[in-house]
Parts: C-alpha cells; sequence; structure tokens
C-alpha cells in the first residue's frame, strides 16, 4: 500500500478544468464558504462595535485618543528617559513599555543562560549536581508565578532600611530600597567608547565571516581571538581615550532618607527580574535537556572515531542537532516570559500594564487603554516570534 | 492505508460537518444584522432601579478591605460605613437590609466595574471630581464624608510636618486621587520624592510596614483606619499637613436620574434623622406618635414622598430600623477607630457641614 503513496505519478497535478458557475463544482464551493465565513466575522466585528459605540454614548462615557496628549499627572518610581508628573500620558505610556522591555530583555538573556546551565546539570554524570538541578527543576515548576513573586518582593522588604545598609563591598550599598552600586560619572567620552564598541562588534562579525570564507577556500582554520581583543577593548579604549579619558566615578551616598546618586536597581524590578527568570529557567532547563538527549549516542561516538575535539563535537555536532528540538519551544517561553512581566502590578513594578491601568482609570477610557496594553504585547510578541522563526531557519539543518 | 483511501473515508463526515456549520452560519447571518439594526435596549437605558427591584438584590461595589468603612467581619459578613449605605438603600427599595450582594474592587477595578453594570451603586470611599462626573459617566449622590489627604510615617523618623518629607519613598496607591494629589502638592512645594506603587491596599501598606516607604499617603480617614488596624499603631504618626480637599460618595453611573435620587435622598435621611432626633431605637414610636409636620412627611405619615421616590412611603422608617441614623453610623464604624465628626458633624454644631436638604 505504501508504495502508491510514494509513486510519483500519483502526485501529477490533475488537468485544469474551467470553472464552471455549479455547486457540483468544488472550487465555487470554496469560495461559497470562505466567502460566507469572511461575511459572518465582518458581520459580528461591525455588530460589537457598533454595540460598543452605541452604549458609550448612551453613558456619555469619552471615547478617543485624545487624552494621549494631556497631563498625566502620575508618579512613576522608575523611568529610562526623561520623565516628571508633567509630562503627558504618551510619555508615560513610554515609559511604561520601556520598563516592560527592561525586564522582558534582560530576563530572557539571563533565564536562557541559567536554564542552559541546569539543563546540562541534570544530565551530569556527577550524582548530587544532577540531583540539586532535578530538585531546581521540580520546585520552581510546580509553584505559581504570582506567589514566587510576592516571595522575592516579601524577602528583599525583609533587608535592613537605608541607615543600616549592607555595605559588602566599598561604594555597594543594599537596602530595602534596593541595590546601589557607584557608576562612571558619564561624559562624553563614554558615549564615545560605548559607540565604538557597538562599532567593533559590527566589525568583528564582518572580520569573523572573512576569516570563514579564506576557510573554505583553503581549509586553513584561522584564530579570530587577536581580532576580537582589538575590536572589542582596543577600539572602545582608543576613542574613551581620545573622548578626554574621563574616569570620575560618582559614588552612592546616604542623603536625607535615601541614597543618592550612583546607580540603583529597585527592589519591584530585582524581584520581578529573578522571579522571571527563575521561573522561565526551570522550564528552559528542561527543553535544553531535552533536545540534548534528542541527538543520539552514536552521533557523539562517530564524531569522536573522527578525532574531533569535544569542543568541536558540541559545536559542530551536537548542537545543530539539539537546537532544532530546542529553538520552537525556546520561543514560547521567551513568550511567556515577556507577558509573564504583566504579573508586575502585584509588586509594584510599573510596567506597561500597571501605567495603562492607572490611566485607564484617571481617563475612564477602558477600551483605549486595553487596546493600548493588547497593541503593545502583540507587538512585542510578533517581534520575538518573528526573530526567533529567522533565527530557526537560519539553524536549521539542511536537510535532503 | 493510502492517503488517498483516507480521503474517500472522510468525504461522508466532511459532507456532514459542512453541512451543519452552513445551518449555523446562515441563522447567524440572518440574525444578525437584525440584531446590529436595533442594538439591545442598552442597559443604561432603561431603569437600573427597576433591573435592581426585578432581580431582587442590590449589588454594591465596596473596597476590598479599609477597616471602618467595608471590611468582612469574622464571620465573613461585610460591615462598615459604606457597607451601611448598600444597607441602607436595600432596606429603602426591599425593606430588607439583607438583600445586598457586596463585590469587592481594588481603586483601580472600580470604575470598570460601574460602567459597566457589574455593581449597581459604588460605595467605596469616592472622591467626587469633575472629570469623574462628567467623562467617566458617572454620577455622585451626594457627600456622605469630607475627608482630605495626608501622610503617616513611622514616629522614629522624626518628621515633624509633610514638606519634611523631601527626598522621601512614599508608598501610594495608583488610580486614586490621592497619587495626582500628591504629585501636584510636590510640584508646587519644591519636594521630590520615590514614589512605590502597588494596587492591592493590603500589599502595600505591608511595603509601608516593612519600611520600604517611609511615608504613606492615602485620605485621612483611610491613614486612620490603617494606623489602627497596625500591631502598634504608637509607632506611626498621621502628619497635620492636609494636602487636598477629598468629598467622598455613593455614586452610580450615568442614566437613570429615579436611582441618583433615591441614593442621595437615602443619605439626606440618614442626616435628617440625626437632625430631628429620629434614631434606630425610637424610630417606631415616632413614626407612630410624633406630631411635628417634618417627622410625619419623612417618616410616611403624610405627604407620600416616598412614592414620588419610586419606593413606600414608610421607607425612611425602614432605613432608619436597618442602620440607625448618619450618627449612629458613625459612632458604630469611625468613632471606634479614632476618626472624630469634625467637618462631618451636623452643620447645626461649630465647623460641621454635614446638611439634610428639607422633606417636603
Amino acid at each position: 500500500m505504501s508504495q502508491s503513496a510514494t509513486d510519483p505519478r500519483q502526485f501529477r497535478a490533475p488537468p485544469k478544468k474551467p470553472l464552471r458557475l455549479s455547486w457540483a463544482d468544488e472550487r465555487v464551493r470554496a469560495i461559497f464558504w470562505q466567502v460566507l465565513i469572511v461575511g459572518i466575522v465582518i458581520a459580528v466585528v461591525w455588530w460589537l462595535v457598533r454595540n460598543t459605540q452605541h452604549n458609550l454614548e448612551v453613558r456619555r462615557i469619552a471615547t478617543g485618543f485624545g487624552f494621549l496628549n494631556r497631563e498625566a499627572g502620575l508618579p512613576i518610581g522608575e523611568a529610562l528617559i526623561e520623565y516628571t508628573p508633567a509630562s503627558t500620558y504618551f510619555r508615560a505610556l513610554t515609559v511604561g513599555v520601556l520598563n516592560t522591555l527592561k525586564v522582558a530583555v534582560v530576563g530572557i538573556i539571563l533565564a536562557t543562560i541559567l536554564g542552559t546551565l541546569v539543563g546540562i546539570a541534570r544530565l551530569s554524570k556527577n550524582w548530587l549536581l544532577a540531583k540539586v538541578a532535578a530538585v531546581y527543576v521540580e520546585v520552581i515548576r510546580d509553584i505559581p508565578l504570582l506567589l514566587q513573586l510576592l516571595f522575592w518582593y516579601t524577602l528583599l522588604q525583609g533587608l535592613p532600611g537605608p541607615r543600616q545598609a549592607l555595605n559588602p563591598v566599598t561604594g555597594v550599598f543594599l537596602s530595602n530600597r534596593g541595590l546601589k552600586l557607584p557608576f562612571l560619572d558619564w561624559e562624553v567620552g563614554h558615549s564615545w567608547g560605548l559607540m565604538a564598541f557597538v562599532v567593533g562588534c559590527c566589525g568583528l562579525y564582518l572580520f569573523a565571516k572573512a576569516m570563514r570564507r579564506r576557510q573554505m577556500q583553503d581549509g586553513q582554520p584561522r584564530p579570530i581571538w587577536p581580532a576580537a581583543i582589538g575590536f572589542l577593548i582596543g577600539l572602545p579604549a582608543l576613542a574613551w581615550w581620545l573622548g578626554g579619558a574621563p574616569v570620575g566615578i560618582e559614588w552612592p551616598a546616604l542623603r536625607g532618607f535615601n541614597f543618592q546618586g550612583g546607580m540603583s536597581v529597585s527592589p519591584e524590578y530585582f524581584a520581578l527580574l529573578v522571579g522571571l527568570t527563575t521561573y522561565t529557567a526551570g522550564f528552559i532547563a528542561e527543553i535544553v535537556r531535552a533536545g540534548i538527549l534528542a541527538v543520539a549516542q552514536g552521533q557523539w561516538e562517530a564524531a569522536q572515531a573522527l578525532g574531533l575535539r569535544p569542543g568541536v563535537v558540541l559545536r559542530q555536532i551536537v548542537l545543530p542537532q539539539a537546537l532544532r528540538v530546542i529553538v520552537p519551544p525556546m520561543t514560547s517561553q521567551f513568550l511567556n516570559l515577556t507577558k509573564n512581566s504583566s504579573l508586575a502590578v502585584a509588586i509594584g513594578y510599573q510596567d506597561i500594564v500597571s501605567i495603562a491601568n492607572t490611566t485607564l482609570n484617571q481617563t475612564g477610557q477602558a477600551i483605549e487603554g486595553i487596546a493600548i496594553i493588547m497593541l503593545v504585547y502583540l507587538t512585542i510578541s510578533l517581534s520575538i516570534s518573528l526573530f526567533m522563526n529567522w533565527y530557526n531557519s537560519r539553524i536549521a539543518l539542511v536537510e535532503r | 492505508m493510502s492517503f488517498r483511501e483516507i480521503e474517500m473515508t472522510l468525504q461522508p463526515l466532511r459532507r456532514a460537518t459542512i453541512g451543519v456549520l452552513g445551518a449555523v452560519a446562515m441563522t447567524a447571518l440572518g440574525v444578525l444584522p437584525a440584531a446590529a439594526q436595533a442594538p439591545a435596549p442598552a442597559p443604561a437605558g432603561a431603569s437600573i432601579l427597576d433591573a435592581i427591584k426585578a432581580r431582587g438584590t442590590l449589588v454594591c461595589g465596596t473596597n476590598t478591605g479599609l477597616a471602618g468603612f467595608a471590611q468582612p467581619d469574622s464571620q465573613g459578613v461585610w460591615r462598615g460605613f459604606d457597607v451601611e449605605y448598600c444597607r441602607a438603600l436595600a432596606a429603602a427599595i426591599f425593606n430588607d437590609p439583607n438583600k445586598v450582594r457586596y463585590v469587592p474592587t481594588t481603586a483601580q477595578s472600580r470604575f470598570t466595574a460601574l460602567q459597566s453594570g457589574e455593581v449597581d451603586i459604588l460605595a467605596r470611599n469616592t472622591t467626587w471630581t469633575l472629570s469623574r462626573d462628567t467623562s467617566l459617566g458617572l454620577d455622585f449622590a451626594a457627600v456622605n464624608f469630607f475627608d482630605g489627604q495626608g501622610f503617616m510615617v513611622k514616629a522614629s523618623a522624626g518628621v515633624k510636618t509633610a514638606k519634611e518629607l523631601s527626598g522621601a519613598t512614599i508608598c501610594v496607591q495608583p488610580g486614586t486621587t490621592t497619587e495626582q494629589n500628591l504629585t501636584d502638592w510636590a510640584r508646587a512645594n519644591n519636594v521630590q520624592f520615590t514614589p512605590v506603587v502597588i494596587e492591592r491596599l493590603e500589599e502595600l501598606v505591608s511595603a509601608y510596614a516593612s519600611n520600604r516607604c517611609d511615608a504613606f499617603t492615602t485620605d485621612v480617614s483611610g491613614l486612620a483606619a490603617t494606623r489602627a488596624s497596625q500591631p502598634n499603631p504608637a509607632e506611626h504618626l498621621i502628619l497635620p499637613d492636609v494636602i487636598s480637599k477629598e468629598p467622598l460618595g455613593p455614586l452610580i453611573r450615568h442614566g437613570d436620574q429615579r436611582l441618583v435620587d433615591l441614593v442621595r435622598w437615602t443619605h439626606y435621611a440618614l442626616v435628617a434623622a440625626e437632625e430631628l432626633g429620629v434614631n434606630q431605637a425610637n424610630v417606631a414610636q415616632m413614626a407612630a406618635s410624633d406630631t411635628r409636620p417634618e417627622v410625619q412627611r419623612m417618616l410616611g405619615k403624610n405627604g407620600g414622598l416616598g412614592q414620588m421616590l419610586g419606593v413606600s412611603n414608610d421607607w425612611v422608617v425602614n432605613v432608619i430600623k436597618a442602620t440607625g441614623n448618619y450618627g449612629e453610623i458613625f459612632a458604630r464604624h469611625l468613632q471606634p477607630i479614632g476618626i472624630q465628626r469634625g467637618p462631618n458633624a451636623l452643620w447645626t454644631t461649630p465647623g460641621g457641614q454635614q446638611y439634610a436638604m428639607p422633606f417636603r
């Protein structure tokens, strides 16, 4: 029976028939049903919109996005861009989006690193390490995230007040107001150095690509680490030196109620970041373990038999096959982490949900507020999906 | 089995499915345009009061838990100043103060709950402001509590006035007038502060209690309630500064003037009863024997005032029997947690602002 499926003659395209306007024609039926379904969807949406408009009118609730240009008057604890209560709602919401991105991006990176380490540890031959990793995964996965966030937040609140702050290293203060670190007294030279670093990354990428091409031609591997040092350290250092070599450092100091100056990490952000990272890492660990186990033992042995070094075996043989299994579920975890960051409202980290909620409460425009939240999450999630799909297709094995 | 064979077996099943789907789709298509032409009689257009009467219970939005104003007791029964207003209204409509279902709402969810019809009335220490009265589509019925915003700090911090709070971290609930007053006040007085903004009151108070914030700000009544519920109230100090006017009162959504009237006059009935010396203990006897004309009109002996509001003529008797007058409600719930009458005394006492319109 199975030969019939593989027989190429079975799959020759049937000759094109002219479209007959009859119920008997399969294509006419297909078009009819599709038009009907689309029509129903449009009718339902139209009805919902009309109904909403009507009810808003009856209740004389304001509509439209005009409120975005009004003064917000809401206080925001931490903002990546300049914000005062005199700023507009639009700016307040932008601060919220950036705060969401700040926790999502850092969370995704840390969760991937932690999750990969735990996943590998669980496969370790060291009995203790493997069991510790297993317990971590089982405990973290089985407790609701909201509880974990509240746990971390309560834990951080148990730290001493700013006057009795822990001071493990000079200039570093840990209190229930957060972590205070000394930071560069930012000057133009630092900006130059940062720009040079970005340029260096691009340069290194192009250089590595060129070296790879040369290796393909003559088979000689060429080390790229000397160039990497030059591009990533030498170039920024040169730019920093040309920019006047600023060395000022801003130290946090207790003034009045709180520490002033330096860099600070708020307990809300820290609790959210730790909660999201450890929770998602539990899932990522299992995905990584599954991916590695999916590569047959024979692949390792065959590669070693060819005389390849273990590092090369992992990079060139095992990982490409494991990533095929790892990347698609990983995308889901990244999306989960991003969306779970909306639990921030529970512990007072002002992400987009928190700020949009306050906005809709002050303006009374719930539909617009929720639409903004949905738009933001949809945009972030689709961007992550698109990037991961691109990455997936790039690393996918070329199958023949 | 080849692909084609599977296809053949599935064919009848597919036809049946398409048939059913088609029938459903046809029905939907036939019904929808009709529904769209005449959007169902909007609930807001119809009388909310009639809907409450038909349902047999009043759905009342309250605070999630604020001592003195609305909090479930150890038996799970809601008690408090705002809760008494729900009970009074239920007594006016049904002659039964227990026909109320309480829906706890957070500061952020309360207006949406009211706008969408999830609750009939919000009795939730809510400040009357212009934008809430207009663009939020709400109707405030009366001011049942004149309040103002203040600050509470730890006594050990050594702060004596609010202006000394520059540089402090301040705990505040989002979506409240408190939040906006705080930023207005800080800008006007050049006070720098770091906000900690948490929606649930319990979480916010615990952040303040564990020293995450130097100060906690809300209405002075709320501060007193919070202070009273702390393990050691003497450790906390309410600063003398009052930075805003906070007229609190019950409210409903736009669209039913009769219900607004009833809520407003229920409040006036409670105040007028105190003015006229009618209380829970003597109301039945007063209704039977008091000869003062206003008392007779208010308690339904003559005048037919209840009918004008769409309830029975002896509605005030039912209300006072259920909750007592304004002064009794205040004494029962707010004085135990240390809130004095102050501006909420009757207008006949110096500084008092509670004033009932004439029952005529």
